[in-house]
């Protein structure tokens, strides 16, 4: 698989399908692992890292789960390129940052990618759409147990999988999942459900991952404790958080129409007007108008729009993606009429 | 204006809050470049994490003064720990373990692994392992006999056959139904 070949579509976890998908737009399990064979990455150097990554590109061809996944070498990426993995969400933006020694590994459908030599020396992720944290638990667990017949992990009884940070000793794991809530925004309840989250230890987080601010309404709610649960008892913990967040943003959507209808209408109408008639316009401004527009759809105030094409926009709209479309790279200023042309096209004709 | 600790033009403008309260300070270049390293001392990341400001410091050690605790694999101080908030390699569990105990609870509220085991993993040493000459403790661990823990071979093929219907990898999965059927005749 070359990286440009992803272009023109979006990850099998965008697809806007599976239960609950007006609300919970995917759901993510991450494993963090060490292996015996070096230091963790913050103390390795160049030879230590780049044992890992031979061992792990080794370790992939055996493994069924990834014949059709790619081992990408950051080094030898461009900017954009790695910038571009990073907005299709199959690695952090720390990882981008310094490339050297690290590999990210993607799979053709981009359910799974593993991260080489980020904070841990294995990150392991699978994504699935919609709210299906137990089914996406079922791969991950698969992919996690053939890569440890193969790797020397760094696991003690007593403390369970051994991390570079504390606070992902233990299961090392974390389980998010991307809910998308404007009614609870809206009606002005969110800092409640925000604080109740918190409580039981979970945290929020904005759509485009760690220290983002929770543009368009979505938020990526995940565990914060891996020590002292098993993996199964987390899940049942996020299903539960999950379905009573799912109720209070159905409720408060039901309460906009039945109070606030036309107000309501208004929104979602001008946002539609704006996205198809705009000739410049911001990521920022575009996800606030995509997630009214994404809510009239879900609501039925919006019909013949594809929420997978909604998906889409989200994702093609980043920077990275539009200057990999365009093939060359864009300013600030050429990426916001590249941005409004794009979303035009999109919707070319819808009326 | 004056800097706040001496005399010298106040450059450095700080605004703290603490407890609700707005603090204001004034420094100059030298006495901010003291004062922030005492407070990168106060509020390292790992005292952050555990919401406190000395976790270690007061559990008694084995080991002695947790000031020269230092991790025998990989070379990283307990104090360059607290510090940074992470740890340099799998043998730093061993080496801060009086520590970690503590720690580890008041992160997540328990010190116990309750999840799943790897199907291989390679016993850590016990006690303080390789000298700091050798950074990767490979040849140490290498010797040690590997652990099958918990799941049988047979639950591994089961799993690993769900996988692959689910990936639609029909040509595996029959492979492993057929491990499977024979490993059942077996036993």
């Amino acid at each position: 698989m070359e990286l440009n070949d992803l272009i023109h579509g979006t990850g099998e976890w965008l697809k806007g399908t599976g239960p609950h998908a007006h609300i919970v737009l995917s759901s993510r399990i991450r494993l963090a692992r060490n292996l015996t064979l070096a230091p963790f990455t913050n103390r390795s150097e160049k030879p230590a890292m780049d044992e890992v990554l031979k061992a792990v590109e080794a370790a992939m061809h055996n493994v069924p789960m990834l014949k059709n996944a790619t081992f990408f070498r950051l080094n030898e990426m461009d900017n954009i390129d790695r910038q571009f993995l990073v907005e299709r969400h199959l690695m952090s933006h720390d990882h981008a940052t310094n490339p050297q020694g690290k590999a990210v590994i993607v799979s053709a459908e981009e359910a799974l990618s593993i991260m080489v030599n980020e904070e841990d020396h294995l990150r392991i992720q699978a994504m699935q759409s919609g709210f299906n944290i137990d089914g996406t638990w079922e791969v991950v667990n698969a992919l996690d147990n053939a890569l440890s017949e193969q790797l020397p992990y760094a696991f003690t009884p007593e403390w369970g999988f051994l991390t570079a940070c504390p606070t992902n000793t233990g299961t090392a794991m974390r389980g998010s999942v991307m809910v998308h809530l404007p009614a609870l925004v809206m009606t002005r309840q969110i800092n409640k459900v925000l604080g109740a989250i918190q409580k039981l230890s979970f945290a929020a987080r904005g759509f485009y991952g760690e220290g983002t601010q929770a543009a368009g309404n979505f938020y990526q709610i995940s565990n914060q404790v891996s020590l002292g649960h098993s993996e199964l008892d987390i899940i049942q913990n996020i299903n539960g958080l999950i379905r009573q967040i799912i109720e209070q943003e159905e409720q408060a959507r039901q309460a906009l129409l039945l109070q606030n209808k036309s107000v309501l209408e208004d929104k979602v109408c001008r946002a539609w007007g704006t996205l198809k008639s705009a000739r410049i316009i911001s990521s920022q401004e575009t996800i606030e108008l995509l997630s009214m527009v994404r809510l009239g759809v879900d609501v039925g105030l919006l019909t013949d729009l594809d929420p997978k094409a909604l998906n889409e926009l989200f994702i093609m709209i980043q920077p990275a993606h539009l200057q990999k479309i365009e093939g060359k790279k864009l300013t600030t200023a050429e990426r916001d009429t590249r941005r409004a042309q794009l979303i035009r096209e999109k919707f070319q004709n819808k009326s | 204006m004056k800097c706040d600790k001496c005399t010298k033009k106040a450059t450095v403008h700080l605004t703290e809050i603490v407890d609700g309260k707005v603090m204001e300070m004034h420094l100059c270049e030298d006495c901010a470049r003291e004062q922030s390293e005492h407070m990168e001392q106060q509020f390292g990341l790992a005292d952050l994490l555990a919401g406190l400001t000395d976790f270690g410091k007061h559990v008694p050690s084995v080991q002695g003064s947790t000031e020269t605790l230092q991790c025998g694999a990989c070379g990283l101080t307990y104090e360059d720990f607290r510090k940074f908030g992470r740890f340099g390699c799998a043998h730093c569990y061993v080496a801060f373990k009086p520590q970690l105990k503590t720690l580890l609870k008041k992160i997540h509220g328990s010190s116990t692994h309750l999840g799943k085991a790897p199907v291989h993993y390679v016993p850590l040493e016990t006690g303080v392992a390789a000298p700091a000459a050798a950074p990767a403790a490979t040849a140490v661990e290498a010797a040690v006999p590997v652990v099958t823990p918990q799941l049988s071979e047979i639950d591994v093929l089961r799993a690993e056959l769900k996988a692959a219907i689910k990936h639609e990898d029909f040509e595996q999965a029959a492979i492993l139904r057929d491990k499977i059927h024979a490993l059942e005749g077996r036993s």
